[in-house]
């Protein structure tokens, strides 16, 4: 046995090193084959945590807008400006508008043409994001694909969806729940996520 | 679609922590989430417990910054890999020489076999 070698120190029969990706592909070959591994499982698992985390340096924008008020009228006013304050800009986050859910209005992103998304701020799109029925029907019945997605949104609150385009990358400001006043900045930002951030979401309290 | 409960905490120990961008996990090339995929649904099906592939991780990571060939960067999923092929060798599940042997097969693969683009170092001759 070798255990003692690096991955990297494998050499194939013509003395070429075998590299990771070769070693990845063969063990999950290897653990398909005697069952202990389903690759569409294991998929699964992976998109899971990739995002588990969420999208800090969103959820870090939301949490100073809701404990500063002057940051928030900014960052409603100017988002590009008021997110770059905070340090996070790049090729797809320069011209972000920043939009409020209220007792009365609940903002949810769309991009019907492509899917544009401010990923410095929100980090990858979701799976669903860029999905053709998605962008589809959420402009056509927004209650409806909210309500499938868990979001229930009362009658007397108008939905407004928000078209992403090459010009204007939409970034929701969710509603701060209730009972949630007294915390930090860093004791809200865990709460926030990328769904409640393109507005398919709530925010609940811990 | 939101973050499923009872996540392993990925990050509890610093010096085995992933890398992560904005919150989320890089994978550099495909095989980095592959590898990673393995990890967490051999441990969620009980092959293995965290500690044990946490132990396996930290011992890799330290053994890399103790001693590596000149010039080889620092891989966090190669050795994350190395953790995971020793825990599966160290309880007869999957031993080393499998894994070489099968990958040595993969690498023989005639050239313009659809493969993924990640492989480097064999010299296959097709060009996307």
């Amino acid at each position: 046995m070798s255990t003692a070698l690096n991955p990297d120190e494998h050499l194939d029969g013509s003395g070429n090193r075998i590299g990771p990706a070769l070693r990845t592909e063969a063990l999950e070959q290897l653990l398909t084959e005697r069952g202990l591994v389903d690759p569409n499982v294991m998929d699964k698992f992976i998109a899971t945590y990739e995002t588990a985390v969420g999208p800090l340096n969103g959820a870090k924008v939301v949490a100073k807008a809701w404990t500063d008020p002057e940051y928030k009228a900014r960052l409603l006013a100017e988002g590009t400006a008021a997110i770059k304050e905070l340090g996070f800009a790049g090729p797809q986050g320069e011209h972000i508008v920043v939009v409020e859910n209220t007792d009365s209005v609940h903002n949810v992103v769309v991009c019907t043409l492509c899917s544009c998304y401010p990923w410095p701020v929100l980090g990858l799109p979701p799976a669903w994001y860029k999905d053709p029925a998605y962008r589809a029907r959420v402009v056509r019945e927004p209650r409806k694909v909210l309500s499938e997605m868990g979001c229930e949104v009362g009658d007397d609150v108008e939905i407004i969806v928000r078209d992403s385009s090459a010009e204007v990358r939409w970034l929701v400001l969710p509603q701060q729940p209730a009972g949630t006043e007294g915390l930090s900045e860093e004791e809200l930002i865990p709460l926030i996520t990328r769904d409640a951030l393109v507005g398919v979401a709530h925010i609940s309290a811990p | 679609m939101s973050a499923a409960t009872n996540l392993l905490d990925l990050d509890a120990d610093e010096n085995s922590a992933p890398p992560r961008a904005n919150g989320e996990l890089v994978f550099a090339e495909p095989w980095e989430s592959r590898a990673f995929g393995m990890a967490l649904t051999l441990y969620d099906s009980g092959l293995f417990t965290w500690p044990q592939f946490q132990a396996a991780l930290i011992a890799r990571i330290a053994a890399w910054e103790n001693h590596h060939p000149e010039g080889e960067c620092y891989s966090y999923y190669t050795q994350w890999l190395g953790a995971l092929e020793d825990v599966l060798a160290g309880d007869g599940t999957v031993f080393t020489d499998e894994i070489s042997q099968r990958a040595e097969e993969l690498a023989a693969r005639p050239a313009g076999h659809d493969h993924r683009d990640d492989e480097h170092g064999h010299g296959h001759g097709h060009g996307h």
